[in-house]
């Protein structure tokens, strides 16, 4: 992968505690496991940011091998990789979606 | 198209410790595949971890030749109880 983007991934994750890598936007998804995955985001009340790999052909690539991931979308946490929209889901219902977000929560207040 | 044997094979040189590889073709078409891999590099790592080893062993043809992969994995130990 280009050096540039690879540094410019690193930083997006790192930068941002919940980063959604998807297709379309958090208000108008343009897939329906982006949809789905914003949803379960949104219903723990959790702050995150989205990137719109359907604007960018070479982040939509470059987000696959930087994550040895192979669909979209994709979930980071403080800069860890989570999983795409099954493992979202099953996060979500058994509660740990939730936990996992609440913690950055506590940890964004505490540091400011 | 591939061959899943020519996946399998990927699968043997890219994951280490590798105990049971089998590859199935779902649609006939040589690009829809499952798989089922046990390996011994899988111990201790979540599930999104081993799936990610066998991605990174596949390199370029997930998302190229082959177009979809359903991934069952599991360490020896697991695969073991499960029989």
């Amino acid at each position: 992968m280009d050096a540039e983007l690879k540094t410019r991934l690193e930083a997006l994750v790192r930068d941002n505690p919940i980063v959604l890598f998807m297709k379309g936007t958090k208000h108008f998804p343009q897939c329906g496991f982006s949809a789905a995955t914003v949803e379960m985001l949104r219903r723990t009340g959790a702050d995150f940011i989205t990137v719109n790999v359907l604007e960018d052909p070479a982040v939509r690539q470059g987000i696959k091998e930087f994550s040895s991931w192979p669909t979209i979308p994709q979930l980071y946490v403080r800069g860890e990789f989570i999983g795409g929209c099954d493992i979202v889901r099953e996060m979500y219902d058994s509660g740990e979606l939730q936990k996992l977000v609440d913690g950055v929560s506590v940890a964004g207040e505490a540091s400011a | 198209m591939i061959e899943p044997s020519e996946i399998e094979a990927r699968i043997r040189t890219g994951v280490e410790g590798v105990e049971h590889v089998v590859v199935r073709d779902l649609t006939g078409t040589k690009d829809h595949f499952a798989a089922t891999v046990v390996a011994a590099a899988f111990e201790g790592k979540s599930r999104v971890a081993q799936h990610q080893l066998v991605y990174r062993a596949l390199g370029e043809l997930v998302g190229g030749a082959v177009h979809a992969l359903a991934l069952e994995t599991h360490t020896p130990a697991s695969w073991a109880e499960r029989a």
